[in-house]
Formats: structure tokens, sequence, C-alpha cells
């Protein structure tokens, strides 16, 4: 590996976003504008109900916010490398030394630095206008941001593989694929208000353990840290599983020539 | 000494052979063309040498490396360039090669950018964003970008397209002094004939995914009877018998 590479394609990124005002629009727009909706929802909900209900306000700006960290990570890959495709330019990657896990690699960071970017100004207004601290359960909330992201990541690899086998017709993907499971990553109830025969699904989701840790945090309660042990398991298992999909994909890829023809 | 050593290399796809059993060598120093017709196997040849596609049989090694198994320390010595894959365009002629330079571990890039720009005539366009370029100005940048790294093999498709007549000249003086004093080796897919019999050492003419005929061009021009390489070409095309 070589940082110097890595470094090249996400130059290659920095350069692109700071001449595209539409792009960086398009990072924050999405993050604000479901904060405003559900942040007045909450607030709705906080100034007409007391008492408990005030946490589960709580928990359904928290659970916004998290739940854009694995959106915003999945998408910062998906379409770092939809963009090569878009601009023609994949093939000159593949000639050039740079090894896939370099480019998984730099797109790993470039989707950090879009959801970091994406999720300030939400941030910021669940603050202002919702007074929310989404650091005022404490330091654990770091731990579930990293496994969220970590979780964006192995669905990204999966989207990607998708495009090596499918081409840019399964782009629609790499926009859709995690708010499709966004009912069973159980971002604003517990597991249990699925109906029994869904809640395995939910159950190998890393997701639906990081928000009963989050609802968890938000009323005051110790950290289940069994849960969140398994949550990172699962991530870890989830990516290892993820990556085998990728390599094999590309191989099948480089067989059937589709890195040539991929963005038709 | 055999930069390039392509030996019995087929590519399968399901109901198509592209490329049929293929063997030939590029030494260092030399220029070697592959011509044919649409269709021919050039594109897929290529593609196979570059490592962006895996042969059905055959084995091809660069610069002593297996592409099947170790490509990479070949590919960072090597280069390519073709009108049909572009460089991003919303970044600048200089943002793309600093790109290029990052990936190829170029080093001292500023000052490389700075040859380049002069060599290709890109100085005025260097801050330019590359989508704003036209066709002829895109393929110098392209061909600047495949020489960023000083390569040992170069992989030219159709390096002179949409260049006018003095550009076109000018680049294929550029190509001979550069293999003159690097001694690089050159693979060339052009159609453009007069630059064939211009640059290369030897031409491969491929039909239907097979080589049917190769030499120099002078060899070539006489066997054929033929008084440029353009009759020759338009005499294998259209044969039902090559």
């Amino acid at each position: 590996m070589s940082a110097r590479r890595i470094w090249g394609l996400i130059y290659r990124h920095a350069c692109m976003y700071r001449r595209s005002w539409p792009r960086l629009a398009e990072i924050v727009y999405w993050p604000t504008l479901t904060m405003l909706i559900w942040g007045f929802t909450s607030s709705y909900i906080v100034h007409a109900h007391a008492g408990p209900r005030a946490l589960a306000a709580g928990a359904l700006i928290g659970g916004v916010l998290l739940w854009e960290i694995t959106l915003r990570s999945q998408m910062g890959v998906t379409v770092g490398f939809l963009e090569e495709i878009w601009s023609r330019n994949l093939g000159h990657l593949f000639v050039s030394p740079l090894r896939p896990a370099e480019l998984i690699g730099a797109l790993l960071i470039v989707s950090v630095l879009r959801t970091v970017f994406g999720l300030f100004p939400a941030t910021i207004i669940a603050y202002l206008l919702y007074y929310y601290d989404i650091f005022a359960p404490g330091l654990i909330m770091l731990v579930f941001f990293a496994n969220l992201l970590v979780m964006g990541w192995w669905m990204a690899l999966g989207i990607v593989s998708l495009l090596f086998r499918y081409g840019a017709g399964a782009e629609a993907l790499a926009w859709t694929l995690a708010f499709g499971i966004t009912p069973l990553a159980c971002v604003y109830y517990p597991v249990a208000s699925l109906p029994i025969w869904l809640q395995p699904f939910a159950q190998i989701l890393p997701a639906s353990y990081i928000f009963e840790g989050m609802r968890a945090a938000i009323a005051g309660q110790a950290p289940h840290w069994g849960q969140l042990g398994f949550a990172i398991a699962l991530n870890i298992a989830w990516m290892l599983a993820s990556i085998a999909v990728f390599a094999g994909e590309f191989r099948r890829a480089r067989v059937r020539g589709a890195l040539i023809s991929i963005g038709e | 000494m055999d930069v390039l050593l392509v030996e019995s290399l087929s590519k399968r796809y399901a109901h198509t052979l592209a490329v049929d059993d293929i063997s030939f060598t590029l030494a260092q120093g030399r220029i070697l063309g592959l011509l044919g017709g649409n269709g021919a196997g050039k594109t897929t040849t290529i593609s196979m040498i570059l490592g962006l596609l895996t042969p059905t049989t055959g084995r091809i090694e660069v610069l002593g490396h297996d592409m099947a198994r170790d490509r990479f320390p070949a590919l960072q010595r090597m280069n390519f360039s073709s009108p049909y894959i572009a460089l991003p365009a919303r970044l600048t002629v200089r943002e793309n090669l600093e790109v290029y330079g990052h990936l190829y571990s170029v080093k001292r890039l500023k000052s490389r950018i700075g040859e380049l720009a002069e060599q290709f005539h890109l100085t005025a366009l260097l801050n330019r964003p590359a989508g704003d370029l036209s066709s002829g100005q895109k393929t110098r940048v392209a061909l600047a970008k495949s020489f960023i790294n000083k390569p040992e093999l170069l992989l030219l498709d159709e390096p002179t397209a949409s260049l006018d007549p003095d550009m076109g000249d000018y680049v294929r003086t550029m190509l001979e002094e550069y293999q003159r004093e690097t001694g690089a080796a050159i693979l060339l897919a052009s159609h453009n004939m007069a630059e064939v019999e211009r640059l290369c050492d030897e031409v491969l003419m491929m039909k239907t995914g097979r080589i049917v005929d190769r030499g120099a061009p002078d060899a070539l021009i006489a066997r054929y009877g033929r008084e440029d390489m353009e009759q020759v070409f338009l005499d294998i095309a259209r044969s039902e018998a090559i």
C-alpha cells in the first residue's frame, strides 16, 4: 500500500468538490433537511407531551443524526466510485499502479470527510434549534459513530461489487439501498416493535444494536457492552464478507472485460 | 531485451473469440504497430497487456513481470494513452497531471509537470479544466499524462487522433526522440497509415482476432506490391483469403 497513491486519489476528489458547488450542496442538503423535518417533529412531541415523550424526541433526533452517518458514509464510497465511472476515468485508474485496496482506502477516507462535512450543519441545527447535544450521552457516541461509519462502508463495498457485476445500471442502488434497510436498522424503535418474522433480519444488522445502545444512553442507562461488542463483531463479519465479494467481483470484471465497458 | 512478451494469447467471450492465439515480442527501443479493422482484436489485445482484461489462455510478460500474477510493478514502469478514456473534466490540466504524478509516484512532480507542459504546448492550458478543452488539446493532455512517469513501455491508441497536421507531426517527432533518448518501447495502434510507416519498426496486421501478417512497413509494402501501408491495409482487410 502506498500512502502517496491513496493521497493522489483523495486529491482528485478534493479538486473536484472544490470546483463543484452542487456536489458540496448535495452532501449537506439531505442531512440538514432530514434534521429540520424530524427536529421540528420532535419539538412538537416535546411541547405537546411532557415527560417520557421528551426522551423519545431525543431518541428521534439522535437516531436521525446517527443513521445519517451510515447513509453518508455509504454514499461517500459509492458516489466516489461512480464519479470515476461518470468521468470515464476508471480505465486510467486501473492501468495505473493504483491497487484496488488503495482505491477503496482512498474512497473510505473521502467518505469520512464527506460524512463529517455533511453532518456538521445538521449537528449545529440540532443544538441551536432543538437544544440537542449529540455528545450529551457521553463519549460512547464516538463508538456508535465509528460502528455506523463502518456499516456504511461494507454496504458500499457490496454496491460497488454490484456495479462491477451489472455496470452503471446498478447505479440506483447507490442511492436507495441504505434507505431500504432503514426499517430493519431499527433507528427509531426497538427490534421488539417489528413483527416476529422480521426480527432475525434486524438482529443480523449492527445498526439495530447501536440504536438500542443509543436509546439507553439517552435515557441515562449504563452502556450494554455485550450488545456493543456483538455489533462490532457483526460489523467485522459483514466487512470481511463484503471484501470477499468485492475481490471476487473485481476478478470476474477483469475476466468479462467489465472494467472497459462499466459505464454502459 | 524484450520489454513485452506475448505468448499464445487468446481471449474468448461467451460467443466470440476476440483474440485467437497470438504471439509477439517487442524489444527495447523499438516501435511496434498494431493494425487492423474494427473488431480485429487490437483493443482487446492492448487491454490484456494493460491488465484490464484477463486472458483466456496465454501469457503476457512486461519488463520481466508476469502480468497475470505480478502486474503492479510493471504498471509502475509503463503507461497508456487513448482518446476513448477521459481524464476528469472538472480538474484542471495541472491537477490531472498532479493526480497521475502521485499515482505513479513521480519524483519532483512540479518540475516534471513543467517539462511536460512545455513539451506538449500545454503551459497556457495548465489552469483550465480538462473538460473545457478542444479534442486536440485533450489528446495532448492525455499524452502528457502517459509520459508522466517516463515509461519504459508506452501503449498508444490513436495518439494523434484529433490533432492538426502540425501538432500531429510534432508529436510523432517527439515519440521518435523519446524512443531514441530513453530506449523506451512503444506499442502503437493507429489507423493513420502514414504515421505507421514513419514510426513503426514492425507492424502486426490483425484480422478476426489473429495476426494475419507481420513485418517492417517497407517489407510489407514490397511483399504486397503496393505503394503505401494504406493499400496494404485495404488488401488485407478486403481479402477473403486472409
